[in-house]
């Protein structure tokens, strides 16, 4: 990288972000609240004490699994925006499974509930991977409509057949599954807090991650089949077959994210227990630049981010909806500001910009001066 | 109950419920035609039905209190236009991915919605909404009288948009330029047409149309607003253009199948028919995955340059 | 809109354009005026066609000026242009395919739009006078991709001259047309010539020699020569053209009668539209030949060359290849069968744009135990790969892990050619593999293909250009209407025999008098 393109590449990021604070800073300012309290409790409340560090990392391990696989559809050229529904069929199969063994010994019935959990989000992905491969179907529009289909789905268990019987009992009704056998919890990495050993299997997943799509053969198919799928087809690359697979792969991820929420955190299935992860998921990787080495920082920051807006949301009345808002802004950001980095016109146009812009300042300077 | 009037009632309902989609999807046809698509339509639709409720909400009761609902869709009708207007800026402009756009812009509205729904009002309130104008002669005409004839005065509009849609983009000459503009951007920059314009233009209709629909689903169709008003509704639009091949009378013809899906999913309910609720309400959704599958493309006939930023520059 | 004094002058001063990592345009100088028609040669790449689009206001060039009749013009945006009279016919049409051509003409012309109004009529109108004026047959009512290409370009000259047109520009007009419509088009151009300017581009020295009246040469985005056409022969411009003498390697062609190698027979393949494509086509490929196709472009060759390489499917027919039908397999299985494909858009079926060199070197190979063991890269294997076949084929890059999208069309078309070649395929299937190369790049790849050819390797070379195609072969097939019309041995063709052919008519040389296009069509040599 040679001097010009990172002075070009930090204004533009440099620009991007400022845009991003401020829109978001007008959002803020229109509902009576401060923006620089907002953006300081946001930014710094949940780091003061360990017991926020490990509830960031506790958020961040769910924003990690999602947002690996949806870099793994995304460079392999299909845009996973179901993560949300995938991770809801997760917790139902790791519920389902969990619940159906309850005395199998933890060495078994732990990674048979997180594969189940894996497993049932990689075929609620596959779906839209085999759509497109076979049909054309926009992945976009089929992954969205799949995760209300899921919703429907996951309300329709939590309230019937997963429905928590002493929850009829005692006829409080709240839709949630019965509390899951003691063996399959995830282990408790700091007593006292709820961060667990799911924070170093999703690690381990992102180095996993950046081995497979750079060091295996099945990487390099992925990966030809994302930035040149008519070149890789005359490769003899089966591009419908990666795309499946890249489904496939980004839904497992996000099943697993669900079925390590259920087994490392709830401990039963609950409403709303996907919370928004799988979009919050999107954005991590595309703020990650579709990189585990940038996801994992990025998933730490979001984490941040969530804990802040809840906590914003209690002490300065800023409703929830706002990290959507916050989301939908950073994308449109971070999207914007990808076609600029990419653009060498725009780079050649933005050197001629600031080339006349010192003429022009010097210029005046020496008018000043004499 | 016999089934000539099962067939009434379920007809009776979907027109109105095909004013949602209908409308959003004529402007995003628009869009489409012009070469770029907008997934952000159902985050606008979300914030058309939040002034659509918000308006005439706060003007209850006050001197302005008639005017209510039709400022309601004025600021819907507003609003849409500009949300449509920051997304040519990012796609066009800034020639950034369009898919990824739509999603951001959609999270944005969605958010944006019900973060000042909760800030300016908070609980469940209702509004009046608009009332059915019944068209006097035509309304007795039996069945097709109480089906078409007997709403109110947006869904009357949105039907005879269909029709208004067609002409404007086969008959008149920026209707001309959109399609041209979609389908081979360089020819057209060749013959003096601004490219850039056209699709900022197109994106500002299709916005205004998508806030207008939104307004529809809160002041006339659940006379209320909440966070789940708009449920994917705006998705459904983009798809139904594909479904009925960028031509008017197609999305017309998909809007009414989706919502005749619909309203048979709530008859079922009237009916006692022992169905999962859930299951019902999931239906429409399956069915945008079934007509997308069915589609087949006829690309020839519709803006092959979808998708694709113009860039003059570039050497071709 | 339509400009109503004549275009007596136009000139160029001093014009130089960039662009991201190339200099198109560097301080040209150029006029032309009414009643001559200035021929613009150049090699792809030299700058020729910038220069036109930066006119007719597509770029703006970095400095220098353009005057009309004396008064300078800056032009922001291709409608400028027009209302000055200067109206341009692309080499790929500007024609919106799915519209009618009046619908096409009306786009342009500001004074048909009424508010909620377009006068449709009044754009045929228009087109049906030109269209007589200048003999210029054309239907008004036609969609566009109903016609044939020679009926589109006449629809892009009736276009510009109804936008008022009086100087003309344009730009390889003859890159898809047979050699008949070719004649064709220059007698109507000398025609027009007298009351309008023209400036025409082509590489085709005889062309220009036919049609034009002055030359302006360009090479690396400069002027190198001016001068009138009479004066000069064309391989002294070709000369000037490329700044050497001009020696393209040719065939000479021992005919070694190696044993057949590939062999269709009677293939039936689909098109885009659902219509027959091929329809019942016949090759037979030897070893240790090149057996170059000549055809306009659109008779098949291109869904001939996709069938051959398993990415099109085969409706009946068989292609028969170390002795397996290879119809409707999987690419990779034809690539395993030892064909090699060098495709005709090597941006985008080439190469992976964003990968670097090296790994778009093994993008067929790196499942081979060579470059991987079980599921992982051999990193090592790969780099030294690279290194070697960089050097044997001279790629011109700044290392092996430079993106190979940004490297120029002759480099990449080294990078895949390299590939294929290094596999030791058994046959090589070439589309219009030089196409927008410069000439250097061009001698090493002929020879390349040349060289291959006396290692025993059977080519397929499927071009437009002609001379290509005769220097290279040693037999040439006539490709039309998705059909093979005729073989014959290199040494028999001739530009006239071949465009005869090409067009579809009877074959006047063949020996025993004229044949009908059936029987052509079943003989074989």
């Amino acid at each position: 990288m040679n001097k010009n393109k990172v002075l070009y590449s930090g204004a533009i990021i440099l620009a991007v972000t400022l845009t991003a604070a401020l829109l978001v800073a007008l959002v803020l300012f229109a509902i009576g609240a401060s923006p620089l309290e907002t953006y300081k409790t946001i930014l710094t409340g949940p780091l003061s004490d360990l017991f926020g560090v490990t509830e960031v990392l506790v958020r961040s391990v769910p924003l990690l699994l999602v947002g690996l696989g949806i870099a793994i559809s995304f460079r392999s050229g299909i845009l996973n925006i179901g993560a949300e529904g995938q991770i809801q069929m997760g917790v139902i199969a790791s519920t389902a499974m969990a619940l159906a063994m309850p005395h199998a010994p933890k060495a078994i019935l732990l990674p048979a509930t997180l594969m189940a959990g894996a497993l049932a989000g990689a075929l609620w992905g596959g779906i839209a991977g085999w759509l497109k491969a076979r049909l054309q179907v926009n992945e976009i529009l089929s992954t969205v409509m799949l995760n209300y289909i899921a919703a429907q789905v996951y309300t329709f268990m939590l309230r019937g057949p997963m429905l928590d019987p002493t929850e009829l009992e005692t006829g409080s009704g709240t839709p949630q599954s019965m509390r899951l056998p003691e063996s399959v919890f995830l282990d408790q990495l700091i007593p006292g807090t709820r961060i667990h050993a799911g924070l170093i299997l999703a690690l381990v997943a992102a180095v996993l991650v950046w081995m497979l799509l750079w060091k295996t053969t099945l990487g390099y198919r992925m990966r030809a089949a994302g930035a040149g799928a008519k070149a890789a087809r005359y490769a003899g690359v089966p591009v419908e077959r990666y795309l499946i697979v890249a489904m496939l792969l980004a839904g497992g991820f996000a099943g697993l994210a669900g079925a390590v929420e259920v087994t490392g955190v709830h401990h039963r299935a609950i409403e709303g227990i996907s919370s928004g992860y799988g979009f919050a998921g999107i954005v991590v990787a595309l703020f990650g630049a579709l990189h585990p080495g940038g996801i994992v920082p990025s998933a730490v920051f979001f984490g941040v981010l969530l804990i802040g807006a809840d906590m914003t949301q209690r002490s300065a009345a800023v409703p929830a909806n706002m990290v959507l808002v916050l989301q939908g802004v950073i994308i449109l950001s971070i999207v914007s500001a990808q076609s600029f980095l990419r653009n060498p016109y725009a780079q050649e146009r933005f050197f001629r910009w600031l080339a006349r812009f010192s003429a022009a300042s010097t210029k005046a300077g020496k008018g000043a001066k004499s | 109950m016999s089934g000539g009037l099962m067939l009434y009632n379920v007809l009776c309902l979907a027109v109105p419920f095909s004013v949602a989609l209908l409308l959003a999807a004529l402007g995003e046809n628009f869009n489409q035609r012009a070469g770029v698509f907008n997934l952000g339509c159902d985050g606008i639709m979300c914030m058309g039905a939040f002034l659509g409720f918000m308006v005439p909400f706060t003007l209850k009761g006050g001197p302005w209190a008639a005017y209510g609902n039709l400022l309601g869709i004025g600021a819907a009708l507003a609003v849409g236009a500009a949300m449509g207007v920051v997304f040519a800026l990012v796609t066009v402009t800034f020639r950034a991915s369009q898919g990824i756009a739509g999603i951001g812009l959609q999270m944005l509205g969605w958010g944006l919605a019900g973060t000042l729904f909760r800030h300016f009002v908070g609980g469940v309130t209702g509004v009046e909404g608009m009332a059915a104008i019944a068209i006097p002669g035509l309304s007795r005409i039996p069945f097709l009288g109480g089906v078409l004839f007997n709403h109110n005065a947006l869904t009357y509009t949105a039907l005879l948009l269909v029709p208004a849609c067609w002409f404007l983009l086969y008959k008149t000459p920026w209707g001309l330029k959109v399609r041209a503009v979609g389908t081979h951007p360089r020819a057209a920059d060749t013959m003096g047409i601004h490219v850039d314009r056209i699709r900022y233009q197109a994106l500002m209709l299709g916005g205004a149309m998508a806030g207008l629909a939104g307004a529809y689903l809160s002041l006339c169709q659940a006379k209320m607003f909440s966070d789940d008003l708009v449920a994917g509704r705006g998705f459904i639009a983009v798809a139904l253009v594909y479904f009925g091949r960028w031509s008017p009378l197609g999305i017309l013809g998909g809007a009414l199948l989706f919502s005749i899906a619909q309203s048979f999913q709530l008859s079922m309910q009237v009916w006692g028919i022992k169905f999962p609720y859930e299951f019902a309400v999931m239906l429409p959704y399956v069915l945008v995955i079934v007509v997308l599958a069915v589609a087949r493309k006829a690309r020839q006939l519709g803006p092959t340059d979808l998708g694709k930023p113009y860039n003059r520059e570039m050497r071709f | 809109m339509t400009a109503l004094e004549p275009i007596s002058e136009l000139k160029l001063e001093g014009i130089t354009k960039r662009f991201p990592g190339v200099l198109a345009c560097d301080g040209i100088s150029l006029q032309v005026r009414r009643g001559e028609v200035l021929a613009l040669v150049g090699e792809n790449g030299a700058g020729k066609t910038t220069l036109m689009n930066i006119i007719m206001g597509l770029y703006r060039p970095d400095s220098g000026t353009i005057h009309v009749n004396g008064e300078e013009v800056h032009f922001r945006a291709p409608g400028d242009a027009y209302a000055r009279g200067i109206g341009m016919v692309h080499q790929h049409f500007m024609l919106v395919p799915n519209m009618t051509v009046a619908e096409n003409l009306a786009l342009g012309v500001k004074e048909l739009h009424h508010f909620m109004n377009l006068d449709i009529k009044g754009a045929a109108k228009r087109i049906r006078e030109i269209s007589e004026r200048y003999e210029l047959p054309v239907n008004p009512d036609a969609y566009i991709w109903q016609l044939s290409v020679g009926e589109q370009q006449r629809v892009e000259l009736v276009k510009t001259l109804c936008l008022g047109a009086r100087l003309l520009i344009l730009d390889e007009p003859t890159s898809a047309l047979t050699p008949q419509e070719t004649d064709d088009l220059i007698e109507r151009l000398q025609r027009m010539a007298s009351e309008l300017a023209i400036i025409f581009i082509s590489h085709k020295l005889n062309e220009v020699k036919a049609l034009s009246d002055r030359v302006s040469i360009l090479r690396h985005g400069a002027v190198v020569f001016n001068g009138h056409t009479a004066n000069h022969e064309p391989s002294e411009l070709a000369a000037l053209m490329t700044g050497h003498e001009v020696v393209l390697p040719r065939n000479e062609g021992s005919s070694i009668q190696g044993e057949p190698l590939l062999s269709v027979q009677n293939l039936r393949v689909r098109g885009d539209r659902g219509n027959l494509v091929l329809d019942g086509l016949d090759l037979e490929l030897r070893a240790g030949e090149v057996l170059g196709m000549a055809g306009v472009s659109g008779n098949g060759q291109r869904e001939f060359a996709d069938a051959l390489a398993g990415l099109r499917p085969v409706e009946s027919g068989q292609i028969l290849f170390g002795g397996k039908d290879l119809a409707n397999r999987s690419p990779r299985e034809i690539i395993q069968a030892g064909m090699g494909y060098v495709p005709e858009d090597r941006q985008t079926e080439g190469i992976v744009p964003s990968f670097s060199v090296k790994d778009n070197l093994i993008l067929k190979d790196f499942a081979e135990p060579r470059f991987s063991t079980r599921a992982f890269l051999r990193r090592k294997e790969i780099d030294s790969n690279a290194e070697t076949l960089k050097e044997r084929f001279d790629i011109r890059c700044p290392s092996t892990s430079t993106a190979t999208g940004s490297l120029s069309g002759g480099n990449i078309q080294k990078v895949i050619l390299a590939r294929e070649i290094s596999r030791g395929p058994k046959a090589l299937v070439a589309v219009y593999p030089t196409r927008g190369i410069d000439m250097g790049a061009q001698e090493f790849i002929h020879e390349q293909l040349l060289a291959r050819r006396r290692e025993g390797i059977g080519i397929i070379l499927i071009s437009e250009e002609l001379e290509e195609v005769m220097n290279l072969s040693d037999r040439i097939a006539v490709i039309y209407k998705g059909k093979i019309l005729k073989v014959l041995p290199a040494v028999e063709a001739t530009r006239e025999r071949l465009g005869i052919l090409m067009a579809g008519l009877a074959d006047p040389d063949a020996p025993g008098g004229a044949q009908t296009e059936a029987q052509a069509g079943v003989a074989h040599e």
